[in-house]
């Protein structure tokens, strides 16, 4: 097949199809416009100002490794005056986490910012094999979602940053919306579209991959030759998420255009006002002070569970669980 | 003629862990290829290169690799540091020296 010159620049040989758009570019094209658009996404959603202390959730994975290549980049050439810093999330996941973590390390030395490591294990006492091992293979994701969650925020808390970014990517918000209507999770429906999200008592945070194809992300890295690591956490084989990927991934097949499509009929949802007033008023945890919808938070919750063999019932969100759990500890008091 | 070529086969991704743990192989690809329903050979193609490494050296585990005759939706493929949608997809007839990139997006970022 005889190669065609760039739909951009009509100069260089195309080495491209992009899946948004459908356009042949070539790699200097590319790496601009997939640049460009991020650079787009953060000032429309005017996600930071200067003077901005930024933690870049850093798994060493492909999304967040080119997000912090992509940060560093555009923190230097619009000069968004931010302060960046790699945080990672240590889950106890043995033959999968200790090894990306090496490639983060790499990514510090690479990228020239300063990394904090938190674990499970300092955080919580619990890493996720011990978990698995306590729980079997049904449901960890459940845990290690909420338990990270809380980390990004405590680790966040103690470099004193002001905002964190995480590399989630089209596919993956795509991915999301799918799951919570496959699961009639109404309240996550509501939300998981929003590019950044801020509580009370929680550090902002952002995904300035929110429109950026994995596909994408994927051939960046490989043309700027960017070192990510690359593996399945050996849980994920049974995690819901699973049936979503498979069924975008088809779909994009067929129709390229349809993981921006999906994100678009995520943000166009509304809520009717009957279903608004069921959500919960967000208060504070009581027994370690983070954010929560009910008197205990999840992860607490989760904890109990697991220390007392309970923790099947802890899935399922439950305030009654909780008032149970706060009298139970009270009169052992 | 030369009875086969001489490709450079890459992984990434993962995919790896399917081809013995080789990010490199160099293979010698029969030039031709019989079609299905027919007698005619036909210029190898990455349609039959897929059904070759499947048959030759994927080790295990085929549906994460292969779905319908094609590559599982999720892999990317290069040929030549070209993305295949370019180049014909399964259809793009080999070439001696060739170089073609299989790379998995399928894991956690």
């Amino acid at each position: 097949m005889p190669s065609k010159a760039c739909a951009l620049c009509q100069t260089s040989r195309a080495i491209l199809k992009r899946p948004k758009t459908g356009q042949q570019i070539c790699k200097e094209c590319f790496f601009h416009v997939f640049e460009t658009e991020v650079h787009n996404t953060i000032v429309d959603a005017k996600l930071f100002k200067p003077g901005d202390r930024v933690a870049i959730g850093a798994s060493g994975g492909k999304d967040s490794t080119v997000l912090a290549h992509v940060m560093k980049t555009l923190n230097d050439r619009y000069n968004y005056g931010l302060e960046l810093f790699l945080l990672s999330i240590d889950e106890g996941i043995t033959g999968y986490r200790d090894d990306s973590l090496e490639t983060v390390k790499r990514n510090q030395q690479q990228y020239n910012l300063p990394l904090k490591i938190l674990s499970y294990e300092e955080l919580y006492g619990w890493t996720m094999d011990a978990i698995v091992e306590k729980i079997g293979r049904k449901n960890n994701c459940t845990f290690c979602g909420v338990f990270r969650r809380q980390a990004l925020d405590r680790g966040a808390a103690s470099l004193n940053v002001d905002h964190i970014v995480t590399g989630h990517n089209a596919d993956d918000i795509a991915e999301t919306v799918l799951m919570n209507i496959m699961r009639g999770d109404i309240a996550r429906l509501g939300r998981c579209t929003l590019i950044c999200t801020e509580g009370e008592d929680t550090i902002r945070r952002s995904k300035p991959f929110k429109y950026a194809y994995e596909k994408e992300i994927v051939m960046y890295a490989y043309f700027k030759k960017l070192d990510y690591f690359s593996t399945e956490c050996i849980y994920s084989p049974d995690a819901y998420r699973g049936h979503a990927r498979v069924f975008l991934k088809d779909l994009e097949a067929a129709r390229p255009s349809a993981i921006i499509d999906i994100i678009h009929s995520g943000e166009a949802f509304e809520l009717l006002d009957e279903v608004k007033k069921v959500a919960k008023a967000q208060q504070v945890c009581l027994r370690c002070g983070y954010i929560s919808s009910n008197d205990l938070c999840k992860a607490c919750v989760l904890l109990e569970g697991l220390e007392k063999g309970t923790s099947a019932l802890a899935i399922v969100s439950c305030a009654s669980l909780a008032q149970n759990l706060i009298q139970t500890t009270e009169s052992a008091v | 003629m030369n009875q086969h070529l001489n490709v450079t086969l890459q992984f990434g991704g993962g995919i790896e862990n399917l081809f013995s743990n080789k990010r490199t192989q160099n293979i010698q690809l029969p030039a031709t290829f019989t079609p299905p329903n027919t007698d005619k050979p036909a210029p190898s193609n990455i349609q039959y290169l897929i059904q070759w490494m499947k048959q030759n050296i994927l080790q295990e585990r085929e549906e994460l690799f292969i779905e319908n005759d094609t590559v599982r939706p999720g892999i990317l493929v290069l040929v030549n540091d070209t993305d295949w949608e370019l180049e014909g997809e399964g259809e793009y007839v080999i070439q001696d020296g060739d170089e073609i990139v299989f790379i998995s997006t399928l894991h956690g970022g």
